[in-house]
């Protein structure tokens, strides 16, 4: 890795079908409130894999969990073979590396323009000579369409911006597999769409695996290729973005569809509402 | 009740622990850091270059402050020429240090905390460590160092100015004789008392350092955390800065 960007030879379509992350049988709880329990997910290389959920089943949980920010309490964790609960902290950081992962709200660091934030993983990483820095940043940036805001500060850019400014620094190690937290949170259409595409081609031309974290159900569908869907700790439907919308689980038919009450109830569970109403006026 | 007073020594002691490892991982990785000179000088620019108006203003008034109560106290037993020596002594062994620490505390401590807590609540260090990057060697061990190093930089400038402000009242304006100012300090302030401040300097550099960046690095990630951390920074550092104070002078006292 010193001296220069990562090498290792990006996933191609032809290796499509082996598995970049693994997850089983995990469980995990905090303070004694099971979040998941008896998780199984898997991402191939090459595909984009979307994990879908209604807020609050613990997506980003399961990115904390699968980029080794916190551990489960039961099952298997794996990243590119290597078994999370079994690495130190050297070894994870190494494992890392071959990771990007864009940030719901970017995370850029605020003390410095959008050069250095998008340069920043290559001089805490390598030793390459400033001129090639600066053309690895240059052309990641306008991968991105954001060249020309090169020297403005992260404060200067709106939402859509400052994400796709996140992206150009999560691919500019030339990562295997990228993580998106939410891509899609608070983006306009323009925006979005942009960013829909982004996802998209960094896959096909670079053949980075991809886990899109997301609740947008339309944005999603449009480029995944494998689907999980997220409830009550568990996965409750798997399979393409079409295999999902004809599912007749009614989970997945609420989430799909975009239905205000369901499994997933529309009110949070409350004493009964008459004799509640009653109560506080006596 | 019981359960309450045991709880709260137990989680002082937790928390003095906790602080401890904390002080060993900077400790663990200055050597790192020290590859990365810039980001070290940035920091010192930070805590002491922007906290020198502030520095150099409140020295120049308690320097004053100690020329004029000098100088009443003093000419009571006809020695109003020996007010240098009070304001010297004054500022190098005691004031200097001392409000030095409590401003750097107000200043460049809360600076320190806040910006360290709203990169944590912004995931801006979780994305540095997502980046393979440790934060506490890119952005904590520099902040720390950045901290100690100005510290005892600030308290020397504080109490070069407050010489001045001393003189300016005694000399300037109670008419005590420029060459008896300046030469009864020379004469009375040995190096030992100069030695004392400089590391009672010290001291409150590494402590006021070390809680800026531990309250910040600790802060719970919302606005409200991080209020309270900054609020946790200016209390812990200034009781601190104060206990250590009796406990260094104590130290000198017995020894001297």
């Amino acid at each position: 890795m010193e001296g220069k960007p990562s090498q290792d030879s990006p996933a191609s379509p032809a290796q499509a079908g082996d598995a970049v992350i693994e997850v089983r049988d995990v469980r995990y709880a905090v303070g004694g409130r099971a979040i998941f329990d008896g998780l199984d997910i898997t991402a191939r290389r090459g595909r984009i894999t979307a994990i879908m959920g209604p807020s609050g089943t613990g997506k980003t949980t399961l990115l904390r969990l699968i980029t080794g920010q916190i551990h489960a309490q039961r099952g298997d964790i794996r990243v590119f073979g290597e078994d999370l609960s079994k690495i130190s902290q050297g070894e994870l950081f190494d494992l890392r590396r071959r990771m990007g992962m864009l940030f719901q709200n970017g995370a850029l660091l605020t003390d410095i323009d959008v050069y250095e934030n998008v340069a920043f993983p290559l001089r805490a990483h390598t030793k390459l000579p400033e001129s090639l820095v600066r053309q690895l940043v240059l052309t990641k940036l306008h991968a991105v369409g954001l060249r020309g805001a090169a020297r403005l500060m992260p404060a200067e850019l709106s939402g859509g911006m400052a994400r796709r400014v996140a992206l150009a620094r999560a691919i500019v190690m030339d990562p295997d597999l990228l993580i998106y937290d939410e891509p899609f949170v608070g983006l306009d259409p323009i925006s979005m769409g942009v960013i829909c595409r982004l996802i998209k081609q960094m896959n096909e031309a670079l053949g980075i695996t991809s886990i899109v974290v997301s609740h947008d159900v339309q944005e999603l569908s449009t480029i995944a290729h494998d689907s999980f869907l997220l409830s009550g700790g568990k996965v409750v439907a798997k399979g393409t973005p079409d295999e999902l919308h004809r599912s007749a689980v009614a989970e997945v038919k609420q989430f799909m569809g975009g239905l205000a009450d369901g499994p997933v109830p529309f009110h949070f569970p409350a004493p009964d509402y008459q004799r509640q109403l009653l109560e506080e006026e006596a | 009740m019981s359960v309450v007073a045991d709880s709260m020594p137990v989680a002082a002691l937790r928390r003095i622990g906790a602080v401890a490892v904390f002080l060993g991982q900077i400790l663990a990785r200055i050597p790192a850091s020290l590859g990365k000179p810039s980001l070290i000088v940035a920091q010192v620019y930070n805590a002491g270059a922007r906290s020198l108006v502030i520095i150099m203003m409140s020295g120049l008034f308690v320097g004053m402050v100690l020329g004029l109560q000098g100088f009443n106290l003093l000419q009571r037993f006809g020695s109003a020429d020996q007010v240098g020596v009070a304001v010297a002594l004054g500022l190098l062994k005691e004031l200097g240090p001392v409000v030095t620490a409590l401003l750097f505390a107000g200043r460049a401590g809360t600076s320190l905390t806040s910006e360290i807590g709203l990169m944590k609540a912004t995931d801006q260090l979780t994305a540095m460590q997502m980046m393979a990057v440790d934060p506490v060697r890119h952005v904590v061990v520099p902040r720390f160092l950045g901290g100690f190093i100005a510290m005892p930089l600030l308290a020397a400038m504080f109490s070069v100015v407050g010489l001045y402000g001393g003189q300016l009242i005694a000399v300037s304006q109670m008419g005590v004789d420029s060459g008896a100012y300046w030469s009864n300090m020379q004469n009375a302030v040995a190096l030992r008392e100069v030695n004392e401040g400089i590391m009672k300097s010290i001291a409150f550099g590494l402590a006021c350092s070390l809680v800026a960046v531990y309250e910040g690095f600790h802060a719970a990630p919302t606005a409200e955390g991080v209020g309270l951390a900054t609020t946790r920074t200016v209390v812990v550092s200034s009781v601190l800065v104060l206990l250590l104070d009796f406990l260094l002078t104590a130290a000198f006292f017995t020894n001297s």
